[in-house]
């Protein structure tokens, strides 16, 4: 080893990167298409999750077969006509970061940290015979490390939550990765977002912390030891909810008298 | 070092275990033998990444410059664990998304870095990958005595079938919450040093 020469090691360490720089990306550009089918049908489960109707041995195309997927204009709250953007194609991330189909939110208006908002929105109509039953609605937030996202089935009623799923996180485990359990998320099962006036009441709170039964029905217990986590979750559904998010696409529907008026 | 290939593969599963007797690769054993189906996915990749790193070393071993060796074992290993993570996010989502970062950590488990570092800078190809293989077996079977133990009275099921009922669905065993904790996972791995070393006093350290 002593009469190496001394421009060996810088050699032979690009040789090696250059090999397994291959080698990798190799990997990863021809698993791909398998790992986005994937991520999809996992979207898709987590959508019916949160709705609550997902079944175990039933396909999940079959089950999607009663959700109808529109797109909304955030800013105006109306839908948008499916023959101008194609929900079936329509990809929210890339648009948020899109200069045509994203803005860039101001300081202060964004509370959950997201930076850059999409002017659209995929909704999941879920249909019951028929009639429009539950709608879930996708929304994002910045936890403690990583954006959270997540699925919240809202009540045609527009402020009972029927189920949450948080499906994509990169929060420590066991801490904050548990708001991807599935125990926890049935806890958000009935509460309610507004008060009978109209207001946000919503919150998620300490676990733990005293509340009066009619507060109670407002709130989420939050998870100890992951109190940046649950901050981060109570801003994103204020956001969410608010007139940045789907709380104009509420009022419209509303205007027309509900869903199915 | 006049071992044949079966010793290579045997001796690495009780006589020279790489976590009972070498103390590596504590951290992942921890972390993922809460339940048996992810620890089992686990050993099966930490044996294929162990395995060929060790092959891939060995047979450029000659080439390797001393001064580098460590940074050119560590580049060999995070490729495969990069290929592992990719292939299982492509064919096993679910188990992917339970294992999450823990693939990723491969690359820092100390059982991988030593087999190469401390077996195959100086060994022919062959006896390395066997040796990885070994290597992999013995941290598996850990892993999966763990799991068990951890699973069974944890969570009162084994591979996710339930074989203790629990009190939560209406049946009569409570479980122990603090198997569920990776804390636990200590205590159960000293107790099976204890136990291997008490049968094979070989392995005691003199002071």
């Amino acid at each position: 080893m002593a009469d190496e020469h001394p421009l060996k090691p810088f050699y032979s360490v690009l040789v090696l990167a250059f090999a397994c720089s291959t080698l990798v990306a190799a990997a990863a550009v021809g698993l791909r298409p398998l790992q986005e089918a994937n991520r999809s049908l996992d979207q898709k489960k987590n959508i019916l999750a949160a709705a609550g109707i997902y079944q175990e041995n039933v396909s999940v195309a079959d089950q999607f077969e009663d959700i109808e997927i529109r797109i909304i204009e955030l800013d105006s709250g109306t839908f948008v006509d499916p023959g101008k953007i194609d929900p079936a194609t329509f990809n929210q991330r890339t648009a948020a970061v899109s200069d045509d189909s994203g803005r860039e939110l101001d300081r202060s208006s964004d509370i959950a940290g997201i930076r850059r908002q999409e002017k659209y929105s995929l909704v999941y109509l879920v249909k019951d015979s028929g009639k429009i039953n539950q709608i879930v609605l996708p929304v994002r937030g910045k936890g403690l490390w990583s954006t959270l996202y997540a699925y919240v089935a809202v009540d045609a009623d527009l402020t009972t939550v029927r189920g949450v799923a948080f499906y994509e996180h990169g929060e420590t485990p066991g801490l904050g990765g548990e708001i991807a359990n599935p125990r926890w998320q049935k806890g958000w099962q009935d509460k309610k977002l507004f008060s009978p006036e109209g207001d946000w009441r919503f919150s998620v709170v300490k676990s733990g912390s005293q509340s009066s039964p009619e507060e109670a029905a407002y709130r989420v217990d939050g998870l100890s030891g992951a109190t940046l986590t649950t901050k981060g979750v109570d801003n994103l559904m204020q956001f969410w909810f608010g007139k940045h998010g789907f709380q104009p696409f509420f009022e419209e529907v509303k205007k027309q008298g509900g869903f199915n008026g | 070092m006049a071992e044949t290939h079966k010793e290579l593969l045997v001796r690495s599963i009780f006589k020279r275990n790489p976590i009972a007797l070498l103390v590596l690769g504590i951290c992942s054993a921890l972390a993922v033998t809460g339940q048996m189906s992810t620890a089992l996915v686990m050993s099966i990749c930490v044996t294929l990444v162990t395995a060929f790193s060790s092959l891939t070393i060995s047979i450029v071993r000659f080439q390797i410059p001393n001064t580098v060796r460590i940074g050119i074992q560590i580049m060999v290993i995070a490729t495969l664990v990069i290929i592992v993570d990719q292939v299982l996010k492509a064919f096993y989502y679910e188990l992917s998304k339970q294992l999450s970062i823990f693939v990723g950590l491969i690359i820092t488990n100390c059982i991988v870095m030593g087999r190469a570092e401390g077996y195959a800078m100086s060994n022919p190809p062959i006896p390395s990958f066997i040796d990885g293989i070994g290597n992999g077996l013995g941290y598996g079977f850990i892993l999966m005595t763990i799991a068990f133990v951890r699973e069974l009275f944890g969570s009162g099921s084994i591979f996710g079938v339930e074989i203790l009922k629990l009190v939560t669905n209406d049946g009569w065993y409570v479980p122990n919450g603090m198997l569920v904790l990776p804390a636990s996972a200590f205590f159960l791995i000293a107790l099976l040093i204890w136990v291997i070393r008490t049968v094979d006093p070989e392995q005691q350290e003199t002071n």
